[in-house]
């Protein structure tokens, strides 16, 4: 789960981070309102959960008021990478001389967090790693232990941050292992970190997401989740609490267990449609939960037919074609075409209880993935 | 033979009493598994499924003599129970659980490497010798017999996979779910290796999906040790950059790594075809055989 910057960074706040002086503005006039407290420079920050704002045009630079109203109305509103965005940051522009990099992260691989650090902030880290991975220092933590302070100050000394600031470098790197720890983070940076002329060290940007797993027990951060939805579908998703990923094609997806949706997935490309989304129903899903796939699925304007795969392991068949017929039975004519396919447990008894006047049928994947194909084929045509 | 799981296992089912652990337990015991007790806090003395429950592992192991458990435990106490297992020294056990936060595992996985105690998953659907015995969730009706290895990071997926070698009259020695997370015990190297030893088992089907770099490491390891012919297949071409398909571990990073391209190349490298349906992965095991 994302947060936003303007999350992040009260959280960061909050926990003695310097952070530059900022309001959130959903208005050209709230933003005006907002440089008019801060003073100039400002920058105004677009709050989308996409990586390379700056580039994309979401990160403004105002010097005076007319440029202030000028960005403000061009970045509120704006698309940017597929989001509207809706509201802006607006924060005192910080007189830097150097950047950095701090984050921490978890190392699948190690199975273990791991602190970095880079003197190239300020740029897409994933590039550094990519094509200059000794600019990164690394310091694996044992997670049972905890961060000894000293390996903070250890990687900051090995990336060769300047001596003069190292400390409040690593005491920023230190906090920033405590958040992720205490908030159950799966990743949290600050690109760049910031160095003034007068040699003060401030978190210039914020990236935080949290385990999605953990949020059962982070209240405060789980609602900054409902905050953080972007999509309609995908808060309609996360309300019937679906795994659901929104796609640009117009063929409707919806299976059970992860690896099995991704292949039904990858099918239908294979075969020459266009996915329109992930939807996974997970395991044992009963009929109501069944209806409510479909509802999500018949709600995408995008989508002109969909394929509803199972395989039954804990997921049972009949319970699958029950909430089949209910969702279908509501509708005076089915809104687009819906190719069923069951297999595995109590698939027999699924297969008599369907209601096929209202759906087509097909018994393996690859044919029922090739009619949904088609299907959808003959809408657009 | 077989990996890992057989006639002779004696399994401990901790969170027997719950629902999902009541009703696994008596399908594993309808399957042939030799359940021998079940551990919940504060159920001692209780019987379900129609074996005795013990308030801790520890003494269900004492007095059934188990040598491996399997966990039916909610994700918030979970992790708990994984230690508990792997305290009590079992040969294996095997957390079915989906929804174990990511830093409980990292933790987790430290007190692994201090054990002998073999973990799977968690967020998998266990582990099945057909015809001997079942550890999980899968639907054991759909697997037979045979000498075709399998391991994979889903369990429909597995599935599926199944049905295809089981209708062309495909059996199976073991096969595997190692699980959906970033953070899992027994790795697809741990399944292949074990797959490479054991002399009944000719060929093996590896089901992998996007994120991380398990499947790459583990086509270097097929394509230095191995004889046992590989299948391989890899779910999740479509899938976005940044974006968690249904699996915790289930993501392309930004940057591009944890790609299908990646892990189809290095397989391919490795000399192990990758089918492009389910369906090309059972021709492909078919021609092994």
């Amino acid at each position: 789960m994302k947060l936003h910057e303007y999350q992040a960074k009260s959280i960061f706040a909050d926990a003695g981070i310097p952070v530059p002086d900022s309001r959130l503005a959903t208005t050209v006039e709230e933003a005006l309102d907002a440089v008019d407290e801060i003073g100039y420079p400002a920058a105004i920050k677009a709050q989308v959960h996409v990586g390379g704002r700056g580039k994309a045009g979401g990160i403004e630079i105002a010097t005076d008021r007319e440029e202030a109203e000028e960005y403000a109305e061009r970045i509120l509103g704006m698309d940017l990478k597929g989001y509207t965005v809706e509201k802006v940051l607006v924060e005192s522009g910080v007189d830097f001389v150097d950047e950095l990099y701090v984050g921490v992260t978890m190392d699948r691989g190690e199975g273990e967090p791991v602190l970095m650090v880079s003197t190239e902030g300020g740029v897409d880290i994933e590039e550094v790693a990519a094509e200059n991975p000794d600019a990164i220092a690394r310091e694996h933590v044992d997670p049972a232990f905890g961060l000894h302070p000293y390996q903070a100050r250890k990687v900051v000394y090995e990336a060769g941050v300047d001596a003069d600031v190292a400390l409040d470098v690593a005491s920023i790197l230190s906090t920033l292992y405590d958040l992720y720890e205490d908030s159950d983070a799966s990743e949290i940076e600050v690109n760049p970190v910031m160095i003034t002329s007068d040699r003060d060290v401030i978190a210039a940007d914020a990236v935080m997401n949290v385990d999605e797993d953990a949020l059962f027990r982070q209240p405060e951060l789980a609602e900054m989740a409902e905050e953080s939805y972007e999509d309609d579908l995908e808060r309609k998703a996360g309300e019937y609490g679906f795994d659901y990923v929104r796609l640009s094609g117009n063929v409707g997806i919806i299976g059970n267990g992860a690896g099995l949706v991704m292949t039904t997935l990858d099918l239908v490309d294979y075969y020459g449609g266009k996915p329109a989304n992930f939807l996974d129903i997970g395991g044992g899903a009963k009929a109501d939960r069944v209806a409510n796939a479909l509802d999500m699925v018949f709600s995408d304007p995008n989508v002109d037919s969909v394929v509803f795969n199972i395989f039954g392991g804990i997921t049972r068949g009949d319970e699958v074609a029950k909430g089949i017929n209910e969702a279908l039975e509501q509708f005076d004519e089915i809104p687009k075409k819906v190719v069923v396919r069951l297999a595995g447990t109590n698939a027999e008894e699924g297969m008599e209880i369907l209601n096929t006047e209202l759906v087509e049928v097909e018994e393996t994947l690859e044919d029922a993935v090739q009619r949904a194909v088609a299907n959808a084929e003959e809408v657009t045509q | 033979m077989s990996i890992f799981v057989d006639d002779d296992t004696r399994v401990v089912v901790q969170g027997i009493t719950g629902g999902e652990g009541k009703f696994h337990a008596e399908q594993m015991i309808e399957y042939g598994t030799n359940v021998v007790a079940g551990a919940v806090p504060g159920k001692g003395g209780q019987e379900a499924a129609g074996v005795p429950v013990y308030d801790t592992v520890d003494e269900a192991v004492e007095a059934e003599d188990a040598d491996a458990s399997v966990i039916f435990v909610p994700p918030a106490f979970a992790a708990d129970a994984v230690f508990e297992a792997l305290d009590t020294d079992l040969d294996l056990a095997v957390a079915i659980t989906e929804g174990i936060p990511t830093q409980d595992m990292a933790k987790v996985n430290k007190r692994l490497s201090e054990t002998d105690t073999r973990l799977l998953g968690p967020n998998c659907p266990g582990i099945i010798t057909p015809g001997e015995a079942k550890l999980g969730i899968l639907p054991g009706n759909i697997f037979a017999d045979g000498n075709v290895g399998l391991v994979s990071r889903s369990g429909t997926l597995t599935y599926q996979v199944v049905d295809n070698l089981t209708e062309r009259g495909i059996g199976q020695t073991t096969a595997i779910g190692i699980g959906g997370d970033p953070i899992i015990g027994t790795s697809f190297i741990d399944a292949l290796e074990a797959f490479e030893a054991d002399d009944e088992t000719d060929a093996v089907v590896m089901c992998g999906e996007i994120g991380g770099e398990d499947e790459e490491e583990a086509a270097a390891f097929i394509g230095e040790h191995m004889d046992t012919p590989v299948a391989g297949f890899i779910a999740g071409r479509t899938a976005p950059p940044g974006k968690r398909m249904g699996h915790a571990g289930a993501i392309v990073s930004g940057s591009g790594t944890g790609t299908a391209e990646s892990k189809i190349d290095a397989l391919n490298d490795a000399g192990v075809p990758v089918g492009d349906t389910p369906e090309e992965v059972a021709d492909h095991v078919e021609s092994f055989l």
